[in-house]
C-alpha cells in the first residue's frame, strides 16, 4: 500500500492539512477518530457562520487552485455556478477516476482518510447548492470503494448526511459511483455522460457543466485533492491556506508530491506549493544503482518533459507552465540516463492511442500514427522526415484543434522529448525515405 | 443458423433475483435509470465472470431503459468482459513510471510462464492477463492487480510464487 513517507511525528494540522492524521501503517482515519480530531468541524462551522456566496468568497480568497491538473481556481469555478433560488439545484461531482500515468495523490486519500473527502464534499454541496453528490471513482479502486462505503454509511449515521443534516434544514447525500475503465471518463464532461450511463465522449463547450451538467442540472467537478483542502480553508480561513506556500507561490495551499521512476524512495510528501522539483528529487533520494537523472515530468504522462536544468524551479502551475510543459498532477516521474525518449516516448503515445475515445480525426487517426513512426524510430528503421511529420502531428494535436483535453496532453511529452533529445530520434533514421510506412494502423491493433 | 441460436441463448439468460434486487437498488441512487446500466453490467459481471448476451435485454428490461443503450456502454468500457474470462483477471499496467521500472520484463515474464498472449486465457480457464492503465501505484511498479489485489513491486522471479495463491 502507497504510503505518505514523511513520518505522522512530522506531519501537524496547521502544516499538513491534507495528512496530518494519517497513520504510518497506512490503516484508515475511521469515524470516531475523524470526528474526535476536529473531523466534521469545518461543516457545523459553514452551517452556523456562512452563506453559500460567503463560503465561495472564502475558498476564492484562498486561491485553491484545481488539483486534477489544470489548476483551475476552485472557488471562481463555484462563483460561475448557475445558483439562486430559481434554479434547480444540481450536483457536485468528485473525480476520482485518477488514471493520469504517474499519478497515485487520490488513491491514498480516499483509502486512509476518506472522511476529508466526505467534508470537503458537503462543503462545496453547500457552496454550489447542490441536492446531491456523486464521487465517480475508477472500478479498479477497490479498496477506496471499500473505505468511502463504510464511511459514507458512519457520516450519514451520525447525521452529516441525508435530510436536515445535522438539524439545519439543509439536505445533501453523497452516493458513490464506480467506473469501468476507459481513461477518457477522467475528462470532465466524459464523466458526466459516463455518469449518466452513456459512453464516456466529451461533450461540447460551452455549456459548461456548471451551467448545465449531469441530467441537464448545474453540475460542479472538482479532484479529490482540490475537496480535501476545502475543510481547512473553512477552519482557518483562506489567509492561512495562502500563507502555507508563503512566498514559494501564489497558489495557495500544500500539494500532495510525488515521485516515481528508479528514484531512491519512491513516495509521496505533503509539502508547501512551489516546493522546487530539487527538494522533491532530494526527499526521493535521487536515482537509485548509481544512474543519473535525465529528464522528468513534473506531473503526469500528459505534461512535457524537462531537463535536470529545470529542477529547480517551484512546482506550481503558473511557474511550470512557463517552460511549456504544466505542473499537471504534480506527481514527478523520472527517467534515467541509461532510457531511451523515443522508447518512453512510444509507450506514452501508446497509451494516448488506446484511450482516445476516438470521437475526433486528429486523435483517433493521429495518435495511432505516431506510434508507428515512433515504433519506427525506436527499431531503427525511421526514415527522413519522421521527426518532421510528428512534429506536425504534435501541432496537429495540439489546444484547439479537438473536442477535449486528451489529444493536446498527448500533444506534450511528443513534442518535448522532440525537442529536447531530437539527436536521439535522429538516430532512429536509416532507410532512404520511401521505403517504409505503409497507411495509419487502426486503433485497434495497439 | 447463427442468429437463431443467440436468440435461443438470450432467452436462456435469466437474472438472478439478487442481481435483480442489486441492480434496482444501485436504480434508487440516480434520478434516471440509465446511471445505473454501468454498476448493472458490473454485477452480473461479479456472478458469471463476464456478461454474457442475454443480459443486455435482461438489463434494460429491469431498468426499464432501451436495449442499445446497455448495448453501448457494453462494448464501451475496458473493463466489461463480454467474452468469458478467467477465474483471476489479471490487469498490469502498462504505463509510464511502470514502463520505467521495467513493466516489459514482467510482462515478458507473465506471458512465458502463462503461456499466453495479452488478452488470452489460459486453456485452464485460471488466469485471464490484460494491459490496464495506470494503477495509481506508481511508486511501487511494476505493478499488477489480481482480482481486487493490487500487487508491486513484482519482478519476474517473485511472480510463479504470487501466482500460485490464486488457485
Ligand atoms: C483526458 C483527461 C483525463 C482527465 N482525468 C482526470 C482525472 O482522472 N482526475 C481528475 O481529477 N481530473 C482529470 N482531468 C481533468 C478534469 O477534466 C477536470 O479538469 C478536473 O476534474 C477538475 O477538477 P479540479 O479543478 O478540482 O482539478 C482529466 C482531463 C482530461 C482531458
Ligand atoms: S480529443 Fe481524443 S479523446 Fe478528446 S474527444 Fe477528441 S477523440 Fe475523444
Ligand atoms: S504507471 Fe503503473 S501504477 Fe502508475
Amino acid at each position: 500500500m502507497s504510503r505518505i513517507l514523511q513520518p505522522a511525528s512530522e506531519r501537524r494540522a496547521e502544516t499538513h492539512p491534507l495528512t496530518w492524521r494519517l497513520h504510518d501503517d497506512a490503516s484508515p482515519v475511521l469515524f470516531a477518530e475523524y470526528r474526535d480530531t476536529g473531523g466534521y468541524a469545518a461543516v457545523t462551522k459553514a452551517l452556523e457562520q456562512h452563506t453559500y456566496e460567503s463560503l465561495t468568497t472564502e475558498v476564492k480568497g484562498a486561491n485553491l487552485r484545481g488539483r486534477g491538473g489544470a489548476g483551475f481556481s476552485a472557488g471562481m469555478k463555484w462563483s460561475l455556478t448557475a445558483k439562486g433560488d430559481d434554479v434547480p439545484r444540481g450536483y457536485i461531482v468528485c473525480n476520482a477516476d485518477e488514471m493520469e500515468p504517474g499519478t497515485f495523490k487520490d488513491r491514498l486519500l480516499m483509502e486512509q482518510q476518506p472522511h476529508l473527502l466526505i467534508e470537503g464534499m458537503i462543503l462545496a454541496g453547500y457552496a454550489n447548492r447542490s441536492k446531491q453528490g456523486y464521487i465517480f471513482l475508477r472500478g479498479e479502486y477497490h479498496r477506496a470503494a471499500a473505505s468511502i462505503l463504510r464511511a459514507l454509511d458512519d457520516a450519514r449515521a451520525d447525521g452529516w448526511l441525508g435530510s436536515d443534516v445535522r438539524g439545519s434544514g439543509w439536505d445533501f447525500d453523497i452516493a458513490l459511483h464506480t467506473g469501468a475503465g476507459r481513461y477518457i471518463c477522467g475528462e470532465e464532461t466524459a464523466l458526466i455522460n459516463s455518469l449518466e450511463g452513456k459512453r464516456a465522449n466529451p461533450r461540447a463547450k460551452p455549456p459548461f457543466p456548471g451551467q448545465s451538467g449531469a441530467w441537464g442540472l448545474p453540475t460542479v467537478v472538482n479532484n479529490v485533492e482540490t475537496l480535501c483542502n476545502v475543510p481547512g480553508i473553512v477552519n482557518h480561513g483562506a489567509d492561512w491556506f495562502q500563507a502555507l506556500s508563503g512566498e514559494r507561490s501564489s497558489d495557495g495551499g500544500t500539494k500532495l508530491y510525488g515521485a516515481s521512476g528508479k528514484v531512491l524512495r519512491p513516495g509521496l510528501w505533503e509539502l508547501p506549493m512551489g516546493t522546487t522539483g530539487r527538494e522533491l528529487f532530494e526527499l526521493a533520494g535521487g536515482m537509485r544503482d548509481g544512474l543519473t537523472l535525465k529528464s522528468w515530468l513534473p506531473g503526469g504522462g500528459s505534461t512535457g518533459f524537462l531537463l535536470p536544468e529545470h529542477l529547480d524551479l517551484a512546482l506550481d502551475f503558473d511557474t511550470i507552465g512557463k517552460t511549456g510543459s504544466r505542473l499537471g498532477t504534480g506527481l514527478i516521474t523520472v527517467v534515467a540516463d541509461d532510457q531511451s525518449m523515443v522508447s518512453l516516448t512510444r509507450n506514452l503515445e501508446e497509451f494516448f492511442a488506446r484511450e482516445s475515445c476516438g470521437w475526433c480525426t486528429p486523435c483517433r487517426d493521429g495518435l495511432p500514427w505516431s506510434v508507428k513512426l515512433l515504433r519506427a524510430l525506436e527499431a531503427g528503421t525511421g526514415e527522413p522526415g519522421d521527426i518532421e511529420l510528428l512534429e506536425q502531428m504534435a501541432r496537429d494535436l495540439g489546444p484547439g484543434k479537438t473536442f477535449c483535453a486528451h489529444a493536446p496532453g498527448a500533444a506534450m511529452p511528443l513534442s518535448s522529448a522532440i525537442h529536447y533529445f531530437r539527436d536521439e530520434f535522429e538516430r532512429g533514421i536509416t532507410r532512404p525515405r520511401g521505403e517504409a510506412h505503409a497507411d495509419p494502423i487502426p486503433v485497434g491493433s495497439i | 443458423m447463427t442468429q437463431n441460436t443467440a436468440t435461443i441463448a438470450s432467452d436462456a439468460f435469466v437474472l438472478d433475483p439478487a442481481d435483480r434486487a442489486a441492480i434496482l437498488e444501485e436504480r434508487a441512487h440516480y434520478p434516471y435509470p440509465q446511471a445505473a446500466s454501468i454498476e448493472a453490467l458490473k454485477i452480473v459481471q461479479k456472478r458469471h465472470g463476464y456478461v454474457p448476451d442475454g443480459a443486455i435485454p435482461a438489463i434494460a428490461a429491469t431498468l426499464g431503459i432501451r436495449v442499445a443503450d446497455v448495448e453501448g456502454v457494453a462494448t464501451f468500457y475496458s473493463l466489461i468482459f463480454r467474452q468469458p474470462v478467467g477465474r483471476h483477471v489479471i490487469l498490469i499496467c502498462d504505463s509510464s513510471s511502470c514502463f520505467l521500472t521495467d513493466y516489459e520484463q514482467l510482462r515478458d515474464a507473465l506471458i512465458d510462464h502463462l503461456g499466453i498472449q495479452m488478452g488470452q486465457t489460459t486453456a485452464d480457464g485460471r488466469f485471464t492477463l490484460l494491459p490496464v492503465c495506470c494503477l495509481g501505484a506508481c511508486d511501487r511498479g511494476p505493478t499488477l492487480l489480481i482480482g481486487e489485489d493490487l500487487h508491486g513491486p513484482v519482478t519476474p522471479e517473485a511472480l510463479p510464487a504470487l501466482l500460485e495463491a490464486y488457485a
